[in-house]
């Protein structure tokens, strides 16, 4: 294997300069994760514990095997979307490991809005789902939520992709045999009963959990019947009446020990198919990546610097090192795991979609999991290049992404624009695990370059009426379209909204990365067949 | 000489008889009980024999079965050790009309000295000072209250059939004098099937001073220097040194050859000790006579250079003693304690369980370690609950003393308490070195010898425990992975991973009655390990028991033994435990806390005092049970009604049963 060797000065003003600005990013994204991680604020929390209730993090935290890793979701989920602050979106996703086993574990905070599901509660709840169901993880849900937020009911209720789909996902996954853990740790009220009721084994805390199509108040509106939650649908009833519930628990701690003990009798069936090298880290210190990587997106540096802190002994084979030089391709390792990398080092001419088609072809024929690097403003425009075909070799590399059925996993390190997205396994080519650095953007286009297009229409508009178009005119009406892009394309804007699975710290790439590809090693391994390539 | 012995006992002494025996080139047959069958004295001994199940009565005491089984493998004499029927007189006898040769005194000098009234009537005759007592036959208690009255108190009550402490008590006044009599009596009926008492005048500030003596059948006696034996606790001794400190040449021949003239007085022949108390004047009186080879004899060994044992081989094979008077030398100082499972912070009850981790200080001409048991073996509820004995020799008390400080430290044992960490306080404590004396010692040193009253322990301890706990499930995570079909997945790992943000995990653990948390981030130098707002950076290697520890820079070393969670940690500090919560090991039971009241261990029941349905009152004795030959009385911690009793007397139980079924009435 070849060893990158990397040319960064580390004591350059630039590498100092860009570490600052990153560790300053990265800074506040703690920050912000921090005071998102107060859940509904300390009163909540307050009376969450008073009652006897752990956090859901610690419920998270006790579930887990001991210092055992945690791949979260979906942190910034809901930020600044609503009107109402809804920190992580009322519910905590990620993958863990339980049992010695990785599960992607659900979690309602009820510390926020009770629990109760935002439209973006239902889509964090739904992609953790999507991610089980594809990795083949056992599911463990942490019950805890008053059910659908009434007030935001047409974005949550009736829709394909809405509350609904979490019950059909249960069913179908279930199906499939990945099984579905549900532990009643506070109410499950009307669909959310649903949660216990469609999983494969569930567990519900006395005088805590309560399972219930309509609770005691709509019960006495609807057949004046005056009954107590516990009495209507508490552990005693249902783990003694009506089966609703298999599991027993005398309190949070407990109810978690069964969980865990549920999930060491799954007779789990892991097969790893790729050919697997002990891990070793790489030869530089993941954290020099801060010193690599402008904030400024124009500027360029080599990614195969990036690469070399990312991967096993920072060795990379490239394959076309010499060919289509703007998109680096190779193979490496990562905690001992063979991937196929895919990285942008400038914009894309046809040589490179070629390339990276070529790439991909050869991932998804040897079952060799691929990850998307993506600092990209585009394939190349002019009328040189529409004629040599751009539009088809690019489609080729859409093609290519689109139908591989290996794992892939997308990381936005910069820019990610136009259809570069999609080349580079976008949101919309199912990557597996996608996350942004703090530092990328992602929008149709640039802001600057969408001003421009925009303010070229808008002067040519004038032109043709003789009108003429000051400079600072031009710029006032600019301005606020770079605002819009800038905000709109931040890593965090994005986030919120579940376009991606998170935002991470760069220095924390390799291992995220790690995690996720042994997480997708669940699934059995899946053939690919490519559509039509046009030729 | 001998060429084939039955030794007539188990655990260290009789292992201590197989090792002298075999060193002269005698071949040693072993007894043992059901209990005993995988027992370190069977596995070294070149023939062994079951003599019966697991209760002493019925085996190790079985005299007859004894000697048809020396009969049957040809063994020519009987080393009964101490204990069982070493001072049995009958068996004695029985082994002469057998024709073998028991290896001890003749049954005349054991029944003599068997009687402890009789024993002191000989050594008035004999010239052998006598503490002021009543040794009457008329055991009418207004009586024994009359001379208790006379002679002033405070007076000691004992058992004339008795000994180690049992069925005897001090009275410190004439009020206590009904109670304390009934409860002796009562302890003498139970363990010796005899309650004649004797009163003596008790000293306050005596010192207990005992005379090694040795006569051969040749009319040789001589005698080996003494042993201090003041330290003890409910009159079982703790500590024995020899020489005694502060012992003049005078004093010690003063002693030693009353204890000669007692000795030949009986017609003595063998190993025999002379218990005297030592009053602050430097005035001597008789106590008893132990027939028989003492537990405290290797402190002899020690300084005198002879091996006893040895000695009694040659003497009951009738050769004339190895050396006489004038030959005996002092050489150094020893110093013996005794290890027991045993809790000192409750009383020292006696423990039983399996000694899941047993490591032994490394022997050489300075240390020795006289021991029955191995790793793996069981203390059970069946006999005396001593693990070993530790001896150390150096060529001063001070020296002496140091080198068994440390050796406690190096003696390591798990799985169940023992009273290691006490005796490290013990020997270490200031008034011990300066050899402050007296059979009051631990009463008057309670304070300081006993940790739940001496402070608690610094941040340091709970730091290694956490460490281990880390380090531990590192290693433990690497076996996973390795037996995992994903060898490389950073699953594996104990980091504690977590998206943005610096991993952080707590380590709860139990210290005592108190729950205390350990807060541990990964940091690259280790860990950062929080307690109680202390922050100690932490790193190190864990090899199988053996912690290589870093704490803020400071590498020492411990050892550690766990079990389920139950953390031993041992230091130079002395041994540290804990319970590591671990979330997995927590028992959640669906019975209610409480309600119930349960055996502190394992034993049987003497008597049950309450019936069901009757109402008591808070501290009302409710049952009261035998165990390890000590009574335990379970009394009600609350006023209320007992529901149910489970038991009746004569019940064997295991520790943490329920003994009955008790409501506390509504406050």
């Amino acid at each position: 294997m070849a060893v990158i060797k990397s040319k960064i000065n580390t004591r350059s003003d630039e590498f100092l300069n860009n570490t600052g600005n990153m560790k300053r990013l990265v800074q506040d994204l703690r920050d912000k994760l921090a005071q998102i991680k107060l859940g509904g604020g300390e009163a909540a929390q307050k009376k969450h514990l008073d009652r006897g209730k752990l956090l859901p993090r610690e419920r998270i935290n006790t579930l887990l095997d001991e210092g055992a890793p945690f791949l979260e979701l979906s942190q910034l989920a809901a930020l600044d979307v609503y009107s109402d602050n809804v920190p992580s979106a009322g519910i905590i996703t990620g993958i863990g490991r339980v049992s010695g086993q990785e599960c992607m574990i659900i979690a309602n905070d009820a510390t926020t809005k009770g629990g109760t599901y935002y439209p973006l509660t239902v889509k964090k709840h739904l992609r953790a789902q999507e991610i089980a169901e594809k990795n083949h993880l056992p599911c463990v849900y942490l019950v805890d939520s008053g059910g659908a937020n009434l007030p935001n009911q047409d974005d949550v209720f009736p829709d394909r992709d809405h509350f609904g789909r979490i019950f059909y996902n249960q069913a179908n996954m279930s199906a499939k045999g990945i099984p579905q853990i549900a532990v009643v740790m506070g109410s499950c009220t009307a669909g959310g009963a649903y949660v216990p009721a469609m999983a494969d084994e569930s567990i519900i805390v006395r005088q805590q959990g309560t399972i219930f199509l309509a609770g005691p108040p709509l019960v006495k509106a609807a057949t004046g019947e005056v009954i107590s939650a516990e009495d209507l649908g508490g552990a005693d009833v249902h783990c003694k009446v009506s089966g609703v519930a298999d599991h027993y628990a005398m309190n949070d701690q407990h109810a978690l020990q069964i969980a865990r003990k549920c999930v060491s009798r799954l007779n789990p069936h892991k097969q790893v198919t790729l050919d697997v090298q002990p891990s070793r880290p790489p030869l530089y210190d993941p954290e020099e990546i801060y010193g690599i990587v402008s904030e400024d997106l124009r500027k360029p540096y080599d990614v195969r610097e990036v690469i070399a802190r990312m991967v096993d002994g920072s060795e990379f084979d490239e394959f076309k090192q010499l060919y289509g030089t703007t998109l680096v391709t190779g193979f490496a390792r990562l905690h001992g795991y063979p991937v196929g990398i895919i990285a942008n080092n400038g914009v894309l001419f046809s040589e490179a979609a070629l390339k990276g088609a070529h790439f991909i072809e050869l991932c998804a024929q040897r079952g060799i999991p691929l990850v998307f690097l993506q600092n990209i403003t585009g394939f190349m425009v002019g009328g040189k290049y529409e004629s040599e075909g751009i539009a088809k070799n690019g489609a080729k590399m859409v093609m290519a992404v689109a139908c591989a059925k290996v794992p892939k996993f997308t990381v936005l390190i910069g820019g990610s624009f136009g259809a570069g997205n999609y080349g580079m396994c976008g949101r919309a080519y199912d990557p597996t695990m996608m996350w942004m650095w703090p530092n990328a953007r992602i929008s149709v286009m640039g802001g600057e370059q969408a001003a421009g297009v925009l303010a070229q229409v808008k002067r040519d508009n004038m032109e043709r009426k003789g009108e003429t178009w000051a400079a600072e005119d031009e710029a006032a009406f600019k301005k606020p379209i770079v605002d819009q892009y800038e905000h709109q394309g931040h890593p965090y804007y994005a986030s919120a909204r579940l376009w991606d699975d998170g935002v991470i710290d760069p220095a924390q790439t390799r291992d995220a990365l790690g995690l996720a590809i042994s997480a997708a090693l669940n699934a059995p391994a899946k053939d690919t067949r490519f559509g039509v390539f046009r030729m | 000489m001998f060429n084939k012995i039955l030794i007539a006992n188990r655990g260290e002494i009789a292992c201590r008889v197989i090792r002298t025996a075999h060193l002269l080139g005698i071949r040693c047959v072993a007894i043992y009980s059901e209990a005993d069958a995988k027992a370190m004295h069977v596995a070294m001994a070149d023939e062994a024999v079951c003599v019966g199940p697991a209760a002493s009565k019925d085996s190790y005491l079985k005299m007859d079965t004894i000697l048809e089984v020396a009969k049957q493998t040809g063994a020519q004499a009987i080393h009964p050790g101490y204990g069982f029927l070493s001072e049995n007189a009958t068996f004695v006898q029985k082994c002469q009309d057998a024709g073998v040769v028991f290896i001890g005194p003749p049954a005349p000098a054991i029944v003599a000295m068997g009687s402890k009234s009789a024993a002191k009537r000989i050594m008035e005759d004999a010239g052998v000072p006598l503490v002021p007592g009543y040794h009457g036959e008329d055991q009418d208690p207004a009586v024994l209250r009359k001379h208790s009255d006379a002679m002033g108190y405070p007076v000691l009550l004992k058992a004339t059939a008795g000994g180690g402490g049992k069925g005897m008590r001090v009275v410190w006044s004439a009020d206590e004098f009904t109670s304390a009599l009934e409860a002796a009596k009562r302890e003498a009926m139970n363990g010796f099937g005899d309650d004649t008492m004797l009163v003596e005048k008790y000293l306050t500030k005596p010192r207990h001073v005992e005379i090694q003596v040795f006569c051969d059948q040749h009319g040789n006696s001589v005698y080996l220097a003494e042993r201090d034996c003041s330290v003890q606790r409910r009159h079982q001794k703790v500590v024995e040194e020899a020489p005694a400190p502060g012992m003049s040449p005078e004093l010690r021949k003063a002693m030693g050859e009353a204890a000669v003239r007692a000795a030949e007085a009986i017609g003595y022949e063998g190993a025999g000790t002379v218990e005297f108390l030592l009053d602050e004047d430097g005035s001597f009186y008789f106590m008893e006579m132990n027939t028989r080879l003492q537990v405290e004899h290797p402190v002899t060994e020690l300084i005198t250079g002879q091996d006893l044992v040895e000695w009694q081989l040659k003497v009951a094979s009738g050769q004339p003693l190895p050396i006489s008077q004038d030959e005996v030398q002092i050489n150094g100082h020893a110093v013996e304690v005794r290890i027991y499972a045993e809790d000192p912070e409750n009383d020292f009850l006696p423990a039983t369980g399996k000694l899941e981790y047993l490591r032994t200080p490394e022997e050489n001409r300075f240390v020795r370690v006289d021991t029955g048991v191995r790793e793996g073996d069981e203390v059970s509820i069946y006999y005396d609950p001593m693990i070993a004995k530790l001896i150390v020799w150096d060529e001063n008390r001070d020296r002496a003393m140091q080198r068994m400080s440390q050796a406690l430290t190096e003696y390591r044992i798990a799985g169940m308490k023992t009273n290691t960490h006490f005796l490290k306080r013990l020997i270490d404590n200031s008034a011990f070195r300066a050899a402050e004396l007296d059979t009051g010692f631990i009463e008057k040193h309670e304070a300081e010898l006993f940790s739940n009253q001496g402070g608690s322990h610094g941040a340091n301890p709970l730091a290694l425990a956490a460490l281990y706990t880390l380090l531990k499930q590192a290693q433990e995570r690497a076996v996973e992975a390795e037996r995992s079909r994903d060898t490389t997945s950073p699953w594996h790992l104990f980091t504690g991973w977590r998206m943005n943000e610096t991993p952080h995990l707590p380590i709860r653990f139990k210290v005592g009655e108190e729950e205390k948390t350990v807060q541990v981030n990964w940091i690259e130098q280790g860990y950062r390990l929080e307690i109680d707002g202390h922050i100690l950076i932490a790193n190190g290697k864990l090899n199988d028991d053996r912690l290589q520890a870093s704490l803020n820079g400071h590498s020492r070393n411990a050892f550690v033994a766990e079990l389920n969670g139950h953390v031993t940690l041992f230091t130079d500090q002395g041994a540290f435990e804990c319970q590591w919560l671990r979330p997995d090991l927590d028992s959640h039971d669906f019975e209610e806390e409480g309600g119930s009241l349960t055996a502190p261990m394992n034993g049987s029941i003497v008597a049950v005092l309450v019936e069901a349905g009757q109402q008591v009152k808070k501290g009302t004795a409710l049952v009261i049970m035998e165990a390890m030959k000590m009574e335990h009385t379970i009394t009600a911690a609350s006023d209320g009604t007992v529901t149910e009793v489970f038991y009746r007397a004569g019940d064997l139980v295991a520790g943490g049963a329920d003994l009955l079924a008790f409501e506390a009435a509504e406050a």
